[in-house]
This record gives C-alpha cells, structure tokens and sequence, in this order.
C-alpha cells in the first residue's frame, strides 16, 4: 500500500500504526504534532490508529521563525 | 508604576516579542534573547524531515520564554487552522500568531482569509493574535471576532523599512483607545521601534531586525531601549509640532 507522508509517497509492506510509522521513519515522538487525512490525531490515538491505503499524514515540529 | 503589558490574562513586563528565525546559529539566537528582555518568542511550524534524526528546536529556547506559533507560510485560512491546530497539539498551548499569507513577493496579509481563520480558531479556543494589514476597519472586525490583540504590519516582512504608514497606526490607536496594539513585522533598526511605540502601539513583534543584525545581542539590547523609550514618550504625551519656531529663552531681557 502506498502513503503520502510529509510530501512524500512511500510503500508500505503491511498496514501499520502511527506510532509504528513514526519510528519506521526516524520521527520524533516528543513535541511533534501529528495530522491524518487533514485531522489532528492525539498522541493517546497513536498507536491505535492504523493506517490505510492512499492515507495522507503530516508529522510537524517546530523550527526557527517570525 | 508598573506599566505592564496584558494580553490575554497574562502579564508580561517585557513589550518586545520576537522571532526565532534566520538567526546564523544558536548561541547567537540565544544571546539576543536574552539581552533583548522578551518574554515571549515566536516558533513556526514544519514537516519534520524524514530517515534522519532530529532535534528538538525548542531545547534551544529558554524554558521561561512563552512560546507563541505561528502559522506562517500558509495562504489560506484552511491551511492555517490545520497549522494552529497541529502546533496546539505539539505545544499543549492555545496561543497562535495567525498569519495568513496573501502573495510571495510582498508576504502581504490576506486579510479576509485572516478573519475567516480567526473565526474558527477563536470558536475553537485559540488566543488568536491576527498579523494584519494596518486597517482601522480590519481591526474592529479582528477584535470583533474575538481576538485580545491586533498585529498591523508596519512594512513588509523581513523589508527592515520601518513605520511605512504613521497615519494608520495613529489612527488605530485613537479609534481603539483599549485595543491591545502589536506592531508585527517591517521594524528594521530601534528607531522604527521607537515610532511605533510613541504612536501608542503596545508592544512590537519583530525578527528579522535582530537576528540579521551585524551584532543581533547588542541590537536585541538596543531594540529592548527604544521600545522602552517609546512606550514612555507614549506615555509622557508628546508636545505640539509647530510650524514655526517657538523660543525656548526668554525672549524680553536679553542685553541690547
């Protein structure tokens, strides 16, 4: 199955979590924020929220600005 | 007297808030933060770039600072929800910078999309701080909605131009004698701060005039004098531009 995150297409072998995910990419679990499908997921979801085919995630931190 | 600033039930001495961005490392960032006295700073929200470690931005930051979000790079008011939201759930803070972005050359303020945005969030619970265009019009509707606080532009993001239009910041100030007034974005060197501030703003909001600063700590500490300076001249109430001369020595009495 194919997912959109931060942008970019990846292929995934098997239908994973978000939390799964998150590691499975080298992302951050602390002070990062993340969105499904245009929908904030709570941290306390993460790992039971599983993702589908054509899902589109956003993972955001916060970086130097004005 | 204590002339502190209140914005949305928190008090702060400090009437300078400012960025986090273009600083050339961090101990520089760190350094102007401190000289500069703010109690507040500005972070923007980003994509964490995948397969490779990263660290968190804000160890960077004095723990004591208020973290505010921005909303920055979004041009529509859609995006610019998601972005609050999102930075809500990363920060556990329903404080927001909203801007929304009209056009990449001048980074303008959408204004219409800035008021929808602001709607929604404030429904939602934000502390909404508008960056807007200096409008008299666009203010009252902002504040209208709910907003503690407006942000007018002085000049354009990053343009370093300073005061672009005294007139519609002075009228601003007199229309809405209890607004809380936040100069964001165009304030280039202390003096630019100091205009602002002796025309009634409440606090300045600025970035790019410190940190792209030969010396941005010993500029911080400049800004932090002029916004001071300001705020007491406001204060102090200016005396009458005259057209003519108007002598300061006794004119009778002078040896002939």
């Amino acid at each position: 199955m194919k997912i959109k995150i931060n942008g970019e297409i990846k292929e995934l072998e098997k239908a994973l979590s978000l939390s799964q995910i998150l590691e499975l990419f080298s992302l951050p679990a602390q002070r990062v924020a993340v969105e499904l499908n245009r929908r904030v997921v709570r941290k306390q979801d993460w790992s039971t929220t599983i993702v589908e085919d054509d899902d589109r995630i956003e993972v955001v931190h916060f970086v130097g600005g004005g | 007297m204590t002339d502190t600033l209140q914005l949305a039930g928190k008090s702060f001495d400090s009437r300078l808030i400012i960025g986090t961005g273009k600083y050339r490392s961090f101990e520089e960032m760190k350094a102007a933060h401190t000289a500069s006295g703010a109690e507040m700073v500005t972070v923007a929200v980003n994509r964490v770039p995948l397969d490779r470690k990263t660290e968190s931005f804000l160890d960077h930051l004095d723990p004591a600072m208020q973290i505010l979000p921005n909303t920055a790079g979004c041009y529509d008011a859609e995006h610019a929800i998601r972005t609050a939201r999102l930075a809500r759930e990363a920060l556990e803070t329903d404080w927001v910078k909203l801007e929304v972005i009209g056009d990449q050359t001048t980074l303008l303020p959408d204004n219409e999309q800035t008021l929808e945005a602001a709607r929604v969030l404030i429904k939602e619970g934000f502390i909404v701080l508008p960056y807007f265009t200096d409008d008299l019009i666009m203010a009252k509707k902002l504040i209208e909605a709910g907003c503690p606080a407006v942000m007018p532009l002085a000049a354009p993001i990053g343009s370093g131009m300073g005061v672009q239009n005294p007139s519609n910041l002075r009228i601003m100030r007199e229309q809405l004698p209890d607004a809380t007034i936040i100069v964001d974005a165009g304030v280039g060197v202390p003096s630019d701060a100091a205009v602002a501030m002796e025309l009634g703003a409440d606090a300045i909001l600025m970035n790019t005039a410190i940190a792209e600063a030969g010396n941005p700590g010993q500029m911080a500490t400049a800004m932090k004098l002029a916004v001071e300076a300001g705020r007491l001249a406001y204060l102090s109430g200016r005396m009458p531009k005259r057209l003519y001369a108007s002598a300061s020595s006794p004119i009778q009495g002078a040896i002939k």
